[in-house]
């Protein structure tokens, strides 16, 4: 695939001039996301390719536009992964998409998400210049870390061309233990398992099972699952994947999806509808109506946030609100990468 | 943050030092408010002492409230703040402003809240950084990040400074061990960015914090991730003939999908000198020295301390030796631990470089640093985070001798514009600070420094908080590149 980078400034300096928004798209499959928007695409998907992979550095440098399934392919062949295990379906999910969304996977407690796996990211900023940050070295504090601002920024702060990552070997083995268990007890029991030196990857619970995940050398994975003691699941690998890709019977159906991202051990807030509990309790899904402030007042009492992911209303905020001092200091940011408001206007916040 | 609070910032109406701590003094301590020139003395630089200036004043706020009355005073009438934490940075980036304030986080050192079960500590900005797996190791866990000033460094230092340590190359930086951090902004405002939770919603700022330097807010309180304690740990120590065998033998062990817990490389002027300091066992005829360590459970560290051994032979190791206890253990790390203290005996002065390269250039860029060292006329020796990338050479030099440390200096920035050559970057872990600014330009345009400006002016619009550090201005830039461009390697004879 060719380099569009110019052509892509080129669009962004006449969406300028003539005064258009930009809705930049990846795979454009991530629509449901965020907050409706109108503007015209800017289409990010044909920058595609793999530019530089040293796999002795566990360093790997894509345009953005380069899909999951591409990379995964290049990986597997030096045994390598893209520790966050990121969400993909088919082809049309990117790289770009993933880190502006910041999409990270069952194993994010223990092998990071995708914002902590990022070390460089070229962007096209709102005045149509190229810039770089970061780079391709695991540590680079010169200046402010702009790379992992994307995360989560939802396309609001520049057009990402290319991403620097770091990727680790894959495990030796995976095995899954999975056992029947009443909903409080598991968050208690997710988390006394993440506080031992074990090599826990997952730990989820979904209608009245608890899944626990063992990657690693092969004598820690299988002591341990001897040692914990309990039952060893067929077919694990599949559940982790459906459970990544959202594939599970629980994510199916027109019900809206909150995502709660609060502390892992803190009592499920007291909606009626059924729950998902991820990353040992860390993140859990909730499917329901429900109002944003009465949502923010429970994921605040839990210690974190709340977004409304998928479903509802998506001309609201979807969003956990901003303190009012944080609200001003990300729109100055905003106004500081993209001073004519081009890029994504009002997909993260309608303030934004 | 109040947009319509001007600074008043006119000559008339800016207080003098008598003035403005007698207005500190009503709601700070009287003792904690410093102006006399012998108390001041010990703020006047960080760990970088080439770099010193006398504040007007310190002050050492006790609550969270006092910060924000000093960051309101300071704010109304364009006064500079820097913040100090424990003043171990290697940059400058907490050498005072000559006519502001130095805020001291020392009295914040209180750990607040370990909950065990969510594997989490709150703390206050100014706890030492050991202080926090200290607490943490009755509930057989630990504070990933380990600098190896730990013993005095405080948390909110290594949140501005992103610091690392033997253990990052598996377990991260600061920025991937924190969830939170409550910050004074520069008008006095106190916000919290992050959550309990492992991600919040909007733009990253926690990011933008971590290694920001003091230049955004001041950091009063961070809640940091704790990881369980490996069950074991064990070191091996392998010696090297040469430094590319040395080099290739870290990538190797990477190739067979081991993550080290630390992976560190010394060359043969810092095993020789650290040999005779802390007499560790290491052999001194090596020309380099790997020592990496294993931890996990019991069997998957005995099977990875087995493939390691064999893998070092493989390349050409010359000498080997694996820790059996922690006795051991802490024994070989005693020397890398001390590795800085002994070059102060075999050098007055020495200065510590900081930049980052990706691993394949190892052996080349240690090569080309020997070269570098007979042209400049000084030596150099090497002790670092080969792991990562992130060397620290020593360069050893005289400040009592004519030149020298100009000399010193020069050879640095050689080394830094190698660094980046090769893809890599000027600092890994130390900061920008001032001691950096003038390199700032070879790593970033114009277009680049500018953005790093606009992000700064999103928190502190009129720039008082620890100004001239971190990013230069524009005009600075243009003046850099053209110093950098003349010929640095001054003619000298071979030491
Ligand atoms: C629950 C769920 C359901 C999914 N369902 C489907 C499905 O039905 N069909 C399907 O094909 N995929 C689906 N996906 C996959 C999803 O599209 C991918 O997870 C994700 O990577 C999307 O990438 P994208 O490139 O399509 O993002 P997009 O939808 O194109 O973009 C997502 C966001 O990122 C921004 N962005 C994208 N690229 C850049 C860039 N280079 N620079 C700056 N900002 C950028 C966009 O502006 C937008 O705000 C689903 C994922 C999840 C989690
Ligand atoms: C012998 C030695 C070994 C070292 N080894 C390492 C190492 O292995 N890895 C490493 O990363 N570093 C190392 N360092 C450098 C230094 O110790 C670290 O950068 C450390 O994090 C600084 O912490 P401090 O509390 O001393 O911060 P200071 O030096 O006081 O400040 C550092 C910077 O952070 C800012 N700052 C401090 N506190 C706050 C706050 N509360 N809010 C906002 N800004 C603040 C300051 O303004 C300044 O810019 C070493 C230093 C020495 C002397």
């Amino acid at each position: 695939m060719p380099d569009i980078t110019k052509h892509l400034q080129q669009q962004i300096s006449e969406a300028r001039n003539q005064g258009h928004k930009l809705a930049i798209v990846g795979g454009g499959s991530k629509q449901f996301m965020g907050r409706k928007i109108n503007a015209e695409q800017l289409d990010v998907g044909g920058h595609s390719g793999i530019v530089d992979y040293q796999p002795l550095e566990l360093v790997l440098t894509v345009r953005a536009g380069t899909p999951l399934s591409e990379i995964e392919t290049a990986l597997a062949e030096k045994n390598q992964m893209l520790s966050f295990e990121p969400p993909y379906f088919g082809d049309r999910s990117t790289i770009g998409g993933t880190l502006a969304c910041n999409q990270s996977g069952p194993g994010r407690p223990w092998w990071n998400s995708v914002r902590d796996q990022v070390l460089g990211v070229n962007l096209i900023n709102g005045k149509g210049e190229r810039l770089r940050f970061g780079g391709q070295v695991m540590k680079n504090v010169a200046g402010y870390d702009v790379s992992r601002t994307q995360a989560g920024a939802m396309g609001t702060l520049g057009v990402m061309t290319e991403i620097s990552l770091k990727v680790l070997p894959r495990p030796a083995i995976t095995l899954t233990l999975s056992r029947e268990m009443e909903h409080s007890e598991a968050i208690r029991f997710m988390s006394a398992r993440a506080a031992e030196p074990k090599p826990l990857s997952g730990a989820c619970w979904l209608d009245g099972t608890l899944y626990l995940r063992l990657s690693g050398a092969h004598s820690a994975v299988e002591a341990t699952a001897k040692q914990w003691d309990i039952p060893v699941m067929a077919n694990g690998d599949t559940f982790w994947q459906q459970l990544r890709d959202q594939q599970l019977a629980f994510f199916a159906g027109e019900q809206p999806m909150w995502r709660f991202s609060i502390n892992s051990t803190a009592a499920t807030p007291s909606l009626k509808g059924p729950w998902l509990l991820d990353w040992a309790g860390s993140q859990r899904w909730y499917r329901g109506d429900g109002e944003m402030a009465t949502m923010e007042a429970h994921a605040e009492k839990a210690g974190g946030q709340v977004s409304l992911y998928r479903g509802g209303d998506r001309t609201g905020e979807v969003m956990h609100h901003q303190q009012p001092a944080l609200q001003a200091i990300q729109k100055r940011l905003k106004h500081s990468f993209d001073p004519d408001a081009l890029f994504n206007p009002g997909r993260l916040y309608s303030w934004l | 943050m109040n947009t319509d609070s001007k600074p008043l910032n006119t000559a008339a109406s800016k207080p003098g030092k008598a003035e403005l701590a007698k207005m500190f003094r009503e709601f700070i301590d009287p003792q904690f408010v410093i102006t006399d020139e012998e108390t001041l003395k010990p703020y006047e630089c960080d760990g970088l002492s080439m770099y010193c200036v006398m504040p007007l004043l310190v002050v050492l706020p006790e609550t969270v409230e006092q910060v924000q009355q000093v960051m309101r005073l300071c704010h109304q009438f364009g006064i500079p703040v820097v913040a100090r934490g424990a003043g171990t940075g290697l940059s400058a980036g907490a050498m005072p402003d000559a006519g502001g304030v130095v805020l001291s986080l020392a009295k914040f050192n209180r750990i607040l809240h370990i909950d065990p079960l969510a594997r989490s500590a709150r703390l206050q900005s100014g706890v030492r950084n050991l202080a926090i797996s200290e607490a943490a190791a009755d509930y057989g866990l630990y504070y990933g990040p380990d600098p190896s000033s730990q013993i005095a460094c405080t948390i909110g230092g290594n949140v501005g400074e992103n610091s690392g340590g033997v253990h990052c190359l598996k377990y991260g930086l600061t920025t991937h061990n924190i969830l939170s951090v409550e910050m004074v902004t520069v008008d006095g405002e106190r916000v919290v960015i992050g959550s309990d939770g492992l991600d919040t919603c909007g733009m990253d700022l926690l990011a933008l914090i971590t290694g920001s330097e003091g230049l955004l807010g001041i950091i009063t309180e961070v809640q940091v991730k704790l990881l369980p304690t490996p069950e074991i740990a064990r070191v091996v120590m392998a010696g090297f003939g040469t430094v590319d065998e040395a080099g290739a033998a870290v990538g190797g062990i990477i190739a067979q999908g081991i993550i080290p817990a630390g992976l560190e490389m010394m060359d043969s002027h810092a095993i020789i000198a650290v040999e005779a300091f802390t007499g560790a066992g290491y052999p001194v005829e090596a020309a380099a020295l790997l020592l990496c360590e294993v931890d996990g459970t019991k069997e998957e560290v005995q099977e990875h301390i087995e493939k390691a051994e064999a893998l070092f032979r493989d390349f050409g190791a010359t000498s080997i030796r694996t820790s059996k206890d922690d006795a051991e253990r802490a024994l070989i790390w005693k020397g890398r631990k001390n590795a800085f203290p002994a070059m102060g005996r075999i050098s007055p002065d020495y200065y510590c470089m900081d930049g980052t390269i990706p691993r394949a250039h190892l052996g080349q860029v240690l090569n080309e640093m020997q070269d570098m060292s007979k042209r400049f006329g000084l030596r150099v020796a090497n002790v670092f985070h080969a792991g990562d990338g992130n060397l620290h050479p020593l360069i050893l030099f005289d400040a009592n001798k004519e030149g020298e440390l100009a000399r010193a200096e020069a050879f640095g920035s050689d080394i830094l514009e190698l660094c980046v050559k090769v893809g890599g970057c000027i600092t890994g872990e130390h900061g920008v600070g001032v001691e950096k600014i003038r390199q700032m330009p070879m790593q970033f345009t114009d277009p680049e420094i500018e953005q790093l400006n606009a992000v700064k002016s999103a928190f502190d619009p009129q720039g008082t908080l620890n100004p001239g550090k971190g990013v230069p201005t524009l005009r600075n830039c243009q003046e850099y590149r053209a110093i950098n461009a003349k010929p640095q390697a001054p003619e000298v004879q071979h030491a």
